[in-house]
């Protein structure tokens, strides 16, 4: 049997909202599935951690400078607890944070990485996508020594709550963490709307919004509908918006039940963000926009005169 | 002080991939390839640090077949001094590319290692990471604003929550965002230029490197198709169609 080790990614005393997938991918896989909470403090997050189904244990380590999450600091403590528990299985949640310390715990501990996992065939095979999701690779990755995985969160469900909290345990790991890199600073983006990667629904405008000001009309149907809001990489490039908001291939895959893609194209590389939404509605004044392929619903006509429409009678 | 910049060749970012029929894999015959995007970056931003003084020598490294040599070539005209091409043959993972790379940064006695945070064929966004764990150095991923002074670099990351920013020691490892600068149009006489610029060929055991084990590709396929929907005409069969789905 499997027995699995899930990273508990948190921030702000906060376990992040992915995890309750990976555990529901740990569960997909089947076995003992344990979530290591490394932090300052780890009690509060570790709580979260073990209310969730299906977790056998909860390990905190708890030292100073884990909240930061510094690869080359986090990673040697996964080793140490991976190689002390035997564990057969490595999982991460495919945020910036898992894909940035994932793969030096695979090089530690000499194994290739399976990036983003979509679905689970078996403990040892599963799918992946590549070419920005315009192919899906099934793999079959050793099982000796061990799998390390990131779980792509879009594709998979969150767990539930369980019936009974597991059980939590402080431990300690054998690990030397070098001195080499500081963690200095965040500018984390404050905002009240639903996080985009969890939001229910998302309203998402493009480079034919012209300025930050005009942007206001997208976060306007957003409070309206209760979404999120995102963004294509040329409204990044160009300034309308921060980084944080870019979705697709290189920004952030979300799976929203409702999408709206106001004034975007279409290109694959956005695509490859939104490929698991329910519905997809575009806004677009060339008929001919590649968005229109894959929308459920299209409207076509000038944004600036549809959208505020949208907003009133919505 | 020197850096090594890799590239890798891929099929290019407009090109509409072909899964092949019987599922081993996607069409890469007769179809357009180009410098990995996130590498052209890499590039870019080491050309500009020698040009402000910051670094002596630029290599550029790629691990991969013959026809990899182009994507050199390309790496020089953005202005590399010269290239390394540790030539392969068989299919290679990122463990194993990461090894290669890993040991040509030892070998050339570099500093600073730009890598692109993907590349745009697998995916994996990997290699960096596990090139800064197997010599056990810094990394700082996702790059959208580098600085290098006094022996130390100060990295700004696009992460998930908003920018992140951090500072190693030199030698470490930094892979480029797309915000991290707008790479150079290529000139022709630097094009000309890059055809007399040095390529020194290794292969894997010249490195000291064996194959990591890998995963097995299974099958490749087509990702479920979304099907057509509907245009509507107006925002009012908009608004009534998605309060009749419940989605508003
Ligand atoms: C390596 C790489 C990675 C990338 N990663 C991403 C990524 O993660 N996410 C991403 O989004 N992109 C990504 N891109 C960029 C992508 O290729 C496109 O360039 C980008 O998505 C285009 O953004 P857009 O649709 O807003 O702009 P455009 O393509 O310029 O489209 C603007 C659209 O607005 C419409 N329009 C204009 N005016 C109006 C109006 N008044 N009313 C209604 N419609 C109007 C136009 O008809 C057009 O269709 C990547 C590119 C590369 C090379
Ligand atoms: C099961 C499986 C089967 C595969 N089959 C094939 C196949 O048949 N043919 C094939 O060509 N590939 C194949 N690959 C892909 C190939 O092994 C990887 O593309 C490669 O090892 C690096 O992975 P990546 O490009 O996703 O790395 P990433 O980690 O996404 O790349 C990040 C950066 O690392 C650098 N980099 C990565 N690889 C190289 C390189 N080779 N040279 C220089 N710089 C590099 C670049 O700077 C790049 O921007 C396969 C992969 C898997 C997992």
């Amino acid at each position: 049997m499997s027995k699995i080790l899930v990273i508990g990614q948190h921030a702000d005393g906060k376990l992040n909202s992915g995890i309750a997938k990976v555990v529901n991918a740990a569960k997909a896989i089947g076995g003992d599935i344990h979530v290591a909470v490394f932090a300052n403090d780890g009690s509060t997050v570790a709580a979260q951690a073990a209310a969730l189904d299906g977790v056998a244990k909860v390990l905190v380590v708890d030292r100073a400078g884990n909240d930061d999450y510094v690869a080359s600091a986090i990673a040697p403590q996964i080793v140490a607890l991976t190689q002390s528990g035997g564990y057969s299985h490595v999982l991460a949640a495919g945020t910036t944070s898992g894909k940035d310390f994932l793969p030096r715990v695979a090089a530690k501990l000499g194994v290739q990485q399976v990036s983003d996992i979509m679905a689970v065939h078996s403990a040892t095979s599963f799918d992946r996508p590549i070419y920005a999701g315009n192919a899906i690779l099934t793999v079959e990755a050793p099982a000796s020594p061990c799998i390390v995985a990131t779980i792509r969160l879009a594709s998979f469900q969150a767990t539930g709550a369980a019936a009974a909290a597991a059980p939590i345990e402080k431990i300690s790991v054998d690990a030397v963490i070098p001195s080499h890199t500081r963690f200095v600073k965040l500018e984390a983006q404050k905002s009240e709307r639903p996080e985009l990667q969890s939001a229910n629904r998302v309203v998402s405008g493009g480079r034919a919004l012209g300025s930050s000001e005009n942007f206001n009309i997208i976060y306007s149907l957003a409070d309206k509908l209760k979404a999120g809001v995102g963004a294509s990489r040329a409204a990044v490039d160009s300034g309308y918006v921060p980084n944080d908001m870019q979705v697709g291939q290189t920004g952030k895959i979300i799976a929203p039940e409702l999408y709206f893609a106001i004034g975007i194209s279409g290109a694959i590389q956005h695509l490859a963000g939104i490929k698991d939404a329910r519905t997809i509605v575009a806004i677009n004044k060339d008929p001919e926009a590649p968005i229109f392929e894959v929308a459920d619903y299209g409207l076509v006509g000038d944004l600036f005169a549809l959208v505020p429409e949208l907003e009133a009678k919505a | 002080m020197k850096a090594l910049v890799s590239v890798k060749r891929v099929i290019d970012y407009n090109v509409r991939i072909q899964v092949k029929p019987d599922g081993s894999g996607v069409v890469v015959d007769g179809v357009k390839h180009s410098v990995n995007p996130f590498d052209e970056i890499a590039m870019e931003e080491a050309v500009r640090l020698k040009e402000k003084g910051k670094l002596t020598e630029i290599i550029a490294v790629t691990v991969g077949g013959a026809k990899c040599e182009e994507t050199l070539r390309t790496a020089l005209a953005f202005g590399a001094d010269r290239a390394v091409h540790v030539k392969v043959d068989e299919e290679i993972q990122p463990l194993t590319a990461a090894q290669a790379l890993a040991a040509v940064f030892k070998k050339e006695g570099a500093e600073l290692f730009f890598l692109g945070k993907q590349a745009i064929d697998d995916d994996a966004a990997q290699t960096g990471q596990m090139v800064a764990a197997l010599l056990d150095l810094p990394q700082a991923t996702f790059a959208s604003k580098v600085e290098i002074d006094g022996g130390k670099a100060t990295v700004t990351r696009e992460v998930d929550a908003g920018l992140e920013t951090l500072e190693f020691d030199l030698p470490g490892i930094i892979t480029t965002d797309l915000r991290l600068n707008e790479p150079r149009y290529l000139k022709l006489p630097d094009i000309m230029k890059a055809k007399k610029k040095p390529i020194e060929v290794v292969g894997l055991g010249d490195l000291g490197v064996t194959a990591a084990a890998g995963l097995k590709s299974v099958k490749t396929a087509n990702p479920p198709k979304r099907s057509k929907g509907v245009m509507v005409k107006t925002v009012d069969e908009l608004v009534t169609a998605l309060k009749a789905k419940g989605l508003i």
